[in-house]
């Protein structure tokens, strides 16, 4: 009896609490509808088990999403990618794009109390990302001097002017790293390393290995009232069909990048308990590809090229083998990245066309219907790249070309598609905002060395795309970057030196309690200090 | 039944009427006939090729442009079983004869000579028996990179054994028998005592495993294609079962069928193997049943 009077008694309270959060909120805050309240659990899915929760030590997708809550930038990025603030409240670039001084939040604490300063950012970029982080050494190399101007204010000094530098200062390109625990000591073998200390709005707890990653809330966050989760759990399901019935069940309320098979996709979107989005990968931008290797016979041919262009439906490919997810690509570059150019010639879907090229270049229709023979090595990450071989080879026998298919392991396929050993593969690579730091690397001539993957393994070379590009990432000037990478775009989709596929999208699914998980262009690997949840 | 039973060597109508008895067989027999003829005429009934996307994708069985419904690009399912049949018996047969060719040759010199040879290949043997069969299979393509040639070598070379140790000792017996012995005396060569004398002589208990060994290699192939370890440019079922096995809560069909047609061609195999065991080996046949 007292059960049901106390009940009856949460029931009025709530009803009333409600009542009174709602009434001012709807008039002051116009358009959030709900409060923003402190509490409550995410439990979001973590696939493979990351290694190690260090982000300048290790830089792996699923270390990304864990750490970006513990560790921060000094900048993030909006969906347009244009820099926000972040540990850095407000910057200058010198008119000569050479200096850039960032001045940083003053509050800001470790998690241990130390406060963080300028001197942890010069330490960070300076010495312990350019030993451990190879994308940030790239960059910071580019420095002549970086140095703190003042407790909270740090001023970079480099060389020659670098268009994405802002670019290198999200939080997985530069994580912000204690000086007092990491200076002086072997950073990979720091103790330190299994309790990671950051400025993030979570705190590291506790690594059940195998099973979850528990972060608690940091009550000194810099940030006035945030977080509003009290916790987050990781938790690592290693079977595919165990994450599609976790999210079923409700047991997480968060999966993103491959955790959720694209066939599992279109049964997963009508769950009436989760919002499936494919924002939030903006900084990522991954486009798949045919690799051509253009040093092979009749691959070297343009004509032959644009001929695959016209012969293969990146539509079909999108809609049936991808189930929906990503966008057919019209180029190298990213429609959602910076510098896309629209205007560049046009490869519709037409066999008619294709083997009209074809007939150009001289491959003639042979007695049993065969203009040309190649192999196509397909790529081993599963099911989709096999149906997308299947399909390929298809699609290019109804224009005359006999496709082969060969099959090989992740380490057979790097292996061979890095030392020129094939006709056709695929590929696909993330662009990280910006054309210089994720489209240069596959089309440059200078990037063309044997062994080395995901560099210009199909042997492309034209002087004038090298020229522009050169030119592109050496002026901080968006509209002279925007001229030269559309020129340098232009010239490539004529030539076509891989054949485009798809602007690939990743399902992010949420648990529709939970509001502002996907904010920015880096998604699921903010630091959720806005995230929070509704209380029905 | 008796008098029936003692004069089976008989072959010619006796052989038959043996088979005949056992219904099981006969309801095989026919199957796995029905089969082969699909297989034969797999290019009139389905003149195109069985990865031409001929229907919309996800079509359900019955529909206008697919019997048996379409996959997840569009190919017609029964197509794909019709020319899969192909795949899956030229592999049965042509594996199986490779092991068998192994597996008699080791067994018979091992059975005939005895003594050093005999150890040495029975233990050469037995080391192909402690590992699982399956296991070597999945390694061996895996390392000659799946192809026909490759499947249908890993699929012998794990099969051969049980074929050498039968052999072995149906050599074993008749090589103390007084028609052997007859052979040694009159001066025939070794050679042409194995080939003409014995053999013959074991080539029932031989020919029986060896319809067994078929249904085996089918299912070996397609096991290995189910993981994606077939031959990329053969359709075959296993393969049909493993690319449709992630869509299976949306589209039953898609591995259902091919399913079926192994289920089926394995089970006829195994029917009509145990025929030709009632005919060809009665005795055996008789002390199993009672």
């Amino acid at each position: 009896m007292s059960n049901r009077l106390r009940h009856f008694r949460q029931t009025l309270t709530a009803a009333a609490l409600a009542a009174a959060l709602a009434a001012p909120l709807a008039l002051t805050v116009p358009g959030v509808a709900v409060a923003q309240e402190r509490g409550g659990t995410m439990n979001i899915i973590v696939q493979p088990e990351p290694p190690i929760l260090v982000l300048a030590l290790n830089q792996q997708g699923p270390t990304q999403t864990v750490a970006g809550k513990i560790y921060q930038g000094l900048l993030t990025f909006g969906f347009d990618l244009k820099p926000q603030p972040e540990l850095a409240e407000s910057w200058e670039v010198s008119p000569d794009g050479k200096v850039y001084t960032f001045k940083l939040v003053k509050n800001a604490k470790w998690h241990d109390g130390k406060p963080f300063t300028a001197h942890d950012v010069v330490f960070s970029t300076s010495k312990l990302l350019m030993e451990t982080h190879p994308r940030a050494r790239a960059t910071f190399s580019k420095c002549e001097k970086i140095e703190a101007l003042d407790d909270h204010t740090v001023q970079f000094t480099l060389k020659e002017p670098f268009g994405p530098f802002l670019q290198a200062f999200e939080v997985s390109s530069a994580p912000m790293m204690p000086k007092h625990i990491y200076d002086g000591t072997d950073y990979k073998a720091n103790p330190a390393n299994a309790t990671p200390i950051g400025t993030g709005p979570f705190k590291f707890k506790e690594w059940n290995k195998g099973s979850y990653i528990h972060l608690v809330r940091n009550d000194e966050y810099w940030k006035a009232g945030k977080p509003y989760l009290d916790d987050i759990y990781f938790r690592v399901i290693p079977d595919a069909a165990s994450r599609a019935v976790a999210v079923e069940q409700g047991t997480v309320q968060q999966t993103q990048f491959n955790d959720i098979e694209t066939f599992d996709v279109p049964r997963l979107k009508g769950l009436p308990n989760v919002e499936m989005t494919t924002k939030g990968y903006e900084f990522f931008a991954p486009l798949s590809w045919i690799e051509i290797n253009t040093r092979n016979k009749p691959l070297d041919d343009k004509r032959f090229r644009q001929a695959m262009m016209h012969a293969i439906d990146r539509k079909f490919i999108r809609d049936k083998i991808w189930f929906g997810l990503g966008r057919p690509a019209t180029g190298p570059v990213n429609s959602v990245t910076r510098f896309f150019e629209p205007n560049v010639r046009k490869y519709d879907f037409d066999p008619k066309k294709a083997e009209a090229l074809l007939e150009e270049a001289g491959y003639k229709k042979g007695a049993d219907g065969t203009r040309a023979k190649v192999r196509l090595l397909v790529m081993p990450y599963g099911e989709t790249w096999t149906r997308l071989g299947e399909y390929v080879k298809q699609a290019m026998k109804r224009v005359g070309v006999d496709v082969t298919l060969e099959t090989t392991d992740a380490a057979g396929w790097v292996n061979r598609v890095s030392n020129w050993d094939y006709d056709l593969s695929f590929n696909f690579v993330y662009q990280y905002g910006d054309p210089a730091l994720g489209v240069t690397r596959t089309y440059v001539s200078d990037n063309i060395r044997k062994g080395v993957m995901f560099s210009n393994t199909m042997g492309y070379s034209n002087p004038e795309v090298d020229k522009l590009f050169a030119q592109a990432a050496q002026t901080n000037k968006d509209e002279e970057r925007q001229q030269l990478y559309s020129a340098a775009q232009k010239i490539l989709v004529e030539d076509v030196p891989v054949a485009w596929l798809l602007e690939m999208e990743f399902p992010t699914f949420v648990d529709k309690r939970f509001k502002n998980a996907v904010t920015t262009a880096i998604g699921v690997n903010e630091s959720y200090d806005s995230v929070y949840m509704v209380k029905k | 039944m008796t008098a029936a039973a003692i004069t089976p060597s008989r072959k010619g109508a006796g052989f038959w009427g043996a088979f005949a008895r056992n219904k099981g067989a006969v309801i095989g027999l026919a199957f796995l006939t029905l089969i082969v003829l699909m297989a034969a005429f797999a290019d009139v009934l389905y003149p195109d090729s069985p990865w031409d996307m001929t229907a919309m994708p996800f079509q359900p069985p019955l529909s206008d442009d697919a019997l048996l419904g379409s996959d997840t690009l569009g190919r017609d399912i029964a197509a794909g079983i019709a020319h899969g049949a192909r795949v899956s018996l030229l592999i049965g047969l042509t594996s199986t004869a490779v092991a068998v060719l192994i597996g008699v040759f080791l067994g018979a010199v091992s059975g005939f000579y005895g003594g050093r040879v005999d150890d040495l290949v029975m233990r050469f043997t037995e080391l192909f028996q402690t590992i699982p069969n399956f296991v070597l299979a999945v390694v061996l393509v895996a390392i000659f990179t799946p192809s026909l040639t490759s499947i249908v070598l890993a699929i012998a070379i794990v099969s051969w054994p049980p074929l050498a140790r039968l052999a072995r000792g149906e050599f074993m017996s008749l090589r103390s028998r007084e028609f052997v012995h007859a052979a040694v005396t009159t001066g025939q060569s070794n050679m042409t005592i194995i080939w003409r004398q014995i053999l013959p002589n074991s080539l029932s208990p031989i020919i029986v495993s060896a319809s067994l060994m078929v249904a085996t290699a089918i299912l070996l192939e397609s096991s290995l294609s189910f993981l994606g370890l077939g031959d990329p440019n053969l359709m075959s079922w296993g393969y049909m079962v493993g690319a449709a096995r992630t869509v299976i809560r949306q589209a039953w069909w898609m591995s259902f069928f091919p399913g079926i047609a192994i289920l089926l061609t394995v089970l006829a195999l195994n029917l009509v193997g145990e025929g030709l065991n009632d005919a060809l080996n009665p005795k055996l046949a008789r002390k199993g049943r009672s």
